[in-house]
């Protein structure tokens, strides 16, 4: 207890002198620290893509999965801790089917997106409870069209153009925000979003990574699904090249 | 409490329903009740409260379902060589009479599966929804791989039987048929109670009498679409002319491996203009 505003940072249910809750913002620090997210809405459709590193030599490829299908016409990619964010999406599949239920038509996407929240919000509301240390990054396609949102742990949820959460995520959202996002088919956007992931890898680590990429468009039939999987390398690879390309480029101009 | 004002003990005497009574003893829940504290100690009893009538003056024990409103006929399925046929009418019957003439009773269930109902029409409604339900978890899985027929079979039989046993039957049978990429085509049927078979061909309520025989006869796991298509048709020929609650609007689907595929509606060449049929009272004799 030494120093003025030490101390409150034990418990969701202590507000510091400042009115700032500790424990809720260090778990935002999770999904900060965590891998690398990004959610793009274009013309035509939205995108999620997420870049993981390897954890060890031995694990099969693709079976860390951080995208999972909600339901036919939504999907989630969850930053920060795999197993909360695992316990949101199993929420959101609840949710999603209980509306469906009961009013006989798919939820509307920002429905979906408060109500995860929410969810979210109550674990900040109890001693006894840790808040999540992940948050739902959702992509969706419905009658108004395609969606963005981000629940967060601290439960608040927004609609995006594009956002993007976990490692490097500053760097990434400023390269969305040069983009014309609006205007490209999310064909086109892919790479797009590819190249924004790469760029903010940490140079210095040699660690292997996979970048899982999926996505709801008209040309999916409004139904959310994993990018095929020699599309996604492809991908990849044009997006290496080209920032390959671009480097030494302006290599060559220094 | 106000002494000669002293009310019979089965008559409440709760604060919310006298103004007089206020004693925070009497207060009890008991006495908030409609209900005399013991049969004999009321100095009149006019009649017996409504929850003890219900159990002791032989009440109606509670029912559920005990009989269908808007029914659908028999359904027809059979296998030939590259998968399996499924054939339907699509009337919805109120009783007899014909009411619905627009009911599509086969629903396709996924790229591999199609179901088949006669029976009750909205409890048909609710399977669709339960299976929708389940088609859509089969989606979030994301494995690569969908719910074959055999699999949507074993699981209507489950939820048939466990109706049954709730006593709250579904008042239907079923059809399930598809193609599954390991083990071939796949038909089979569930009834109301949760009996199941698998067979090369199957027919529900009326199809049960007069197509079956021909099927037995005339179907074959490798006959081509063409011969199955025409014993089918014959077959729903057949039906037509004797089961009274059927139109002449039907709806044929089949499922190969390469997916489903549903008919538009369409009608029977039918011929009604036989000898027997111009007097029909004639070898009737007795009857008008």
């Amino acid at each position: 207890m030494s120093g003025v505003g030490s101390g409150y940072d034990l418990s969701v249910t202590t507000f510091s002198p400042e009115g700032r809750v500790f424990q809720v913002e260090y778990a935002g620090k999770a999904t900060d620290n965590g891998v690398p997210c990004v959610g793009v809405c274009c013309k035509d459709g939205a995108i999620l893509a997420v870049e993981k590193p390897e954890e060890t030599k031995m694990m099969l490829p693709q079976s860390n999965r951080r995208i999972f299908t909600v339901s036919r016409h939504c999907g989630m990619a969850v930053p920060g801790k795999l197993p909360d964010g695992r316990q949101i999406v199993s929420r959101a599949h609840q949710e999603a089917e209980q509306y469906k239920r009961f009013y006989g038509e798919t939820i509307p996407t920002k429905v979906l997106c408060d109500r995860l929240a929410n969810f979210c919000h109550v674990f900040s509301l109890y001693w006894s409870l840790r808040p999540l240390g992940s948050a739902a990054l959702t992509a969706s396609f419905d009658d108004q069209g395609p969606h963005i949102y981000l629940s967060e742990t601290n439960g608040v949820s927004y609609r995006y153009y594009g956002i993007a959460v976990g490692k490097g995520r500053q760097g990434i959202k400023t390269e969305l925000e040069r983009l014309k996002l609006g205007e490209m088919t999310t064909r086109e956007a892919l790479k797009v979003v590819c190249k924004c992931l790469m760029r903010q890898r940490d140079e210095s680590s040699n660690k292997k990574y996979e970048i899982e990429l999926a996505w709801i468009s008209e040309e999916t039939g409004r139904e959310f699904q994993r990018v095929p999987e020699d599309l996604a390398k492809q991908t990849v690879e044009d997006a290496k090249k080209e920032i390959e390309q671009e480097d030494s480029d302006s290599d060559m101009e220094a | 409490m106000i002494p000669h004002c002293q009310l019979p003990s089965h008559i409440a005497t709760g604060p919310h329903v006298s103004p007089f009574v206020s004693s925070p003893s009497h207060a009890g829940r008991a006495e908030d009740l409609h209900v005399p504290s013991s049969g004999s100690s009321a100095p009149f009893s006019v009649a017996p409260s409504a929850d003890h009538a219900e159990a002791s003056a032989g009440a109606e024990p509670r029912k559920h379902t005990t009989y269908p409103y808007v029914t659908g006929n028999s359904v027809l399925a059979i296998k030939y060589k590259d998968g399996v046929l499924m054939a339907a009418d699509m009337l919805g019957a109120y009783g007899s009479t014909k009411r619905y003439k627009s009911v599509q009773r086969i629903l396709r269930v996924n790229d591999t599966t199609i179901v088949g109902a006669s029976g009750e029409i909205s409890d048909f409604q609710y399977i669709s929804n339960l299976l929708d339900e389940l088609m859509t978890q089969d989606f979030c899985y994301d494995d690569g791989c969908t719910m074959t027929p055999k699999e949507v079979h074993a699981y209507l039989c489950r939820v048939m039987y466990n109706r049954r046993n709730k006593m709250d039957p579904l008042w239907n049978s079923l059809v399930v048929a598809g193609v599954d990429k390991t083990s071939g085509s796949f038909v089979g049927s569930v009834g109301m109670l949760g009996t199941s078979y698998t067979d090369s061909h199957v027919a529900t309520s009326f199809g049960n009498h007069l197509s079956r025989p021909l099927f037995r006869e005339f179907q074959r796991d490798d006959m081509s679409l063409e011969e199955a298509v025409s014993l089918m048709q014959e077959a729903l020929r057949v039906l037509f002319y004797r089961d009274k609650t059927s139109i002449n609007k039907y709806v044929l689907a089949k499922v190969e491996s390469s997916g489903v595929a549903i008919s538009k509606p369409f009608a029977l060449d039918t011929k009604w203009d036989l000898k027997a049929f111009v007097n029909p009272s004639k070898h009737a004799v007795g009857s008008w």
